[in-house]
């Protein structure tokens, strides 16, 4: 499933290409993660679905909010930054997620939402035979429902330009301790 | 009123809930109303959120918080919210965070902002700023509903003590049945600071030639003070525990103090350091991109480097 325009479509074909059935585009620009997890979640409400795989976050925007704001409409488990998952049995899943300093091993049933993170899957490369087929595989459009964001984003900038880096002989790391005590003041 | 949802870690309040709390504070300030701290399980240390600018603390301690559920901790926390009329909710950016903040504004109809970088402008309207792309940009953020949500990026402020020891009061809430079960828990030792909390950071690459050489890293993280990290090809590699990860696919952290050590800087890696303090880069190749986003740098032999500046940081420490 995706947000956003008919641009993206060669992307949504990829994962045609390495598994997925059928796909579904919801005809609109992703403007912010609350107006993408109401349009996914307004759709989905109409079919169902056991699990719901998202990113754990976009590369532009670094939000991580999709996954929740997804589970809170649909009223959904929420399992975040899953390094593993395995089906213990047809609606029952062992998730391995990734919190600060550890991981920790949960059991959840069907249906719930969980946002991928590193180690939960090995990357697919599209093959001939998969490229070939994802051409006939369904691609299907969907209008968005009306929506307002909430919220605005004003500007944008680049952060502080960086002093140069200063070099410090390799032989005299006392001089490199007295810096960082002195000058960066961070010891 | 401004409510800041602090956690808990070994019956403690967590470092990164002080922070939150702070910056709940001075939020307050500049909305001319009160900060307040939520506490969803027990502390006792809970009355020092007072020292940070929490007037009240509203603790629940019912056993449905001993371990972390995303639907019953947002439920009680949409919760409080509204009994509590609280226009804004702060909470920290750390895993939980994380979790919750999409779940928790849906349920207050509320727009959000994930990973503050410093406390919002309120002059016509509410603006909060965090970093895109990897922090490689800023943006502004107006959030344009009458309640909001935010979640402060670890280490984005310096801490003051601006008041005095906190009064507790116990909050009534529904505690929701749990919809998940947690079979273990895997974690680091309590005394070592987890990395989106951590001053001071200590970083391996493949520079370091396999996990047996690590020790020259723990010696220098040890004298500082400082917590363990590792680059991609390290934590794929096995070398190190994946939760020491820095990085655009790990976590992103913002210390005082990074020291890069045989890491030659990818884009990447440095996605997941680039907003620290100050950064040293310790590699023998002197064309290691890092070098670029050092405020230290020094060419050399990291064998022969690393022990020698664990050595001078012991002797200024004497």
């Amino acid at each position: 499933m995706h947000v956003g325009p008919a641009e993206n479509d060669s992307i949504i074909r990829k994962a045609l290409a390495i598994g997925a059935t059928d796909a579904f585009r919801i005809d609109t620009e992703a403007v912010t993660a609350d107006q993408v997890a109401f349009q996914l979640a307004t759709f989905i409400q109409q079919h169902g679905f056991d699990i719901i795989f998202t990113g754990k976050e976009t590369i532009d925007y670094n939000g991580a909010e999709v996954g929740g704001r997804l589970a809170a409409q649909l009223n959904l488990p929420f399992i975040s930054f899953a390094s593993h998952l395995e089906m213990a049995s047809d609606n029952v899943a062992i998730i391995k997620r990734d919190m600060d300093g550890g991981t920790e091993t949960i059991q959840v049933n069907t249906p719930f939402v969980v946002s991928a993170a590193k180690g939960m899957a090995e990357q697919r490369i599209p093959n001939m035979k998969g490229i070939m087929t994802a051409k006939s595989k369904p691609l299907n459009v969907v209008t968005p429902q009306a929506y307002s964001p909430k919220i605005s984003i004003v500007s944008h900038e680049l952060p502080p330009a960086k002093k140069a880096v200063q070099y410090i002989d390799p032989e005299n790391m006392a001089e490199l301790a007295r810096l960082l005590r002195e000058e960066a003041k961070v010891i | 009123m401004v409510l800041v949802f602090v956690e808990t870690e070994n019956g403690k309040v967590r470092k990164a809930s002080l922070e939150a709390v702070y910056y709940g504070y001075l939020t307050a300030q500049k909305l001319g109303t009160s900060c307040q701290a939520l506490l969803l399980g027990n502390a006792e240390d809970a009355t020092s959120l007072g020292l940070y600018g929490a007037t009240l603390v509203h603790l629940n301690d019912s056993l449905g918080f001993n371990s972390f559920d995303n639907h019953v901790y947002s439920d009680a926390i949409a919760q409080a919210a509204k009994k509590l009329e609280a226009s804004v909710v702060v909470l920290s950016h750390s895993s939980n965070g994380k979790s919750l903040i999409g779940n928790i504004a849906y349920l207050l109809d509320a727009g959000s902002v994930s990973a503050a970088i410093g406390i919002p402008e309120t002059n016509n309207g509410f603006f909060v700023r965090k970093g895109v792309y990897s922090s490689k940009a800023l943006v502004n953020i107006e959030i344009i509903t009458p309640l909001k949500v935010v979640s402060v990026l670890g280490n984005s402020l310096q801490i003051n003590i601006v008041g005095s020891n906190a009064e507790i009061q116990p909050l009534n809430l529904d505690v929701l049945q749990p919809r998940i079960k947690v079979l273990s828990v895997d974690k680091l030792q309590s005394n070592v600071t987890p990395l989106p909390e951590a001053e001071r950071v200590v970083s391996g690459g493949r520079g370091l030639k396999g996990p047996e050489n690590w020790g020259i890293v723990e010696e220098l993280a040890d004298v500082l003070h400082a917590t363990t990290a590792c680059s991609r090809p390290v934590s794929d590699a096995d070398w190190r525990p994946h939760h020491e990860h820095v990085g655009q696919t790990g976590i992103a952290i913002r210390p005082n103090l990074y020291i890069a050590i045989g890491i030659s800087g990818a884009i990447q890696h440095l996605a997941g350091v680039n907003n620290s303090k100050t950064i040293v880069v310790i590699n023998k190749d002197p064309e290691a991109p890092f070098f670029k986003a050092a405020n230290y740098g020094v060419v050399g032999d990291l064998f022969e480097v690393v022990p020698r500046l664990t050595a001078a940081i012991k002797s200024l420490n004497q």
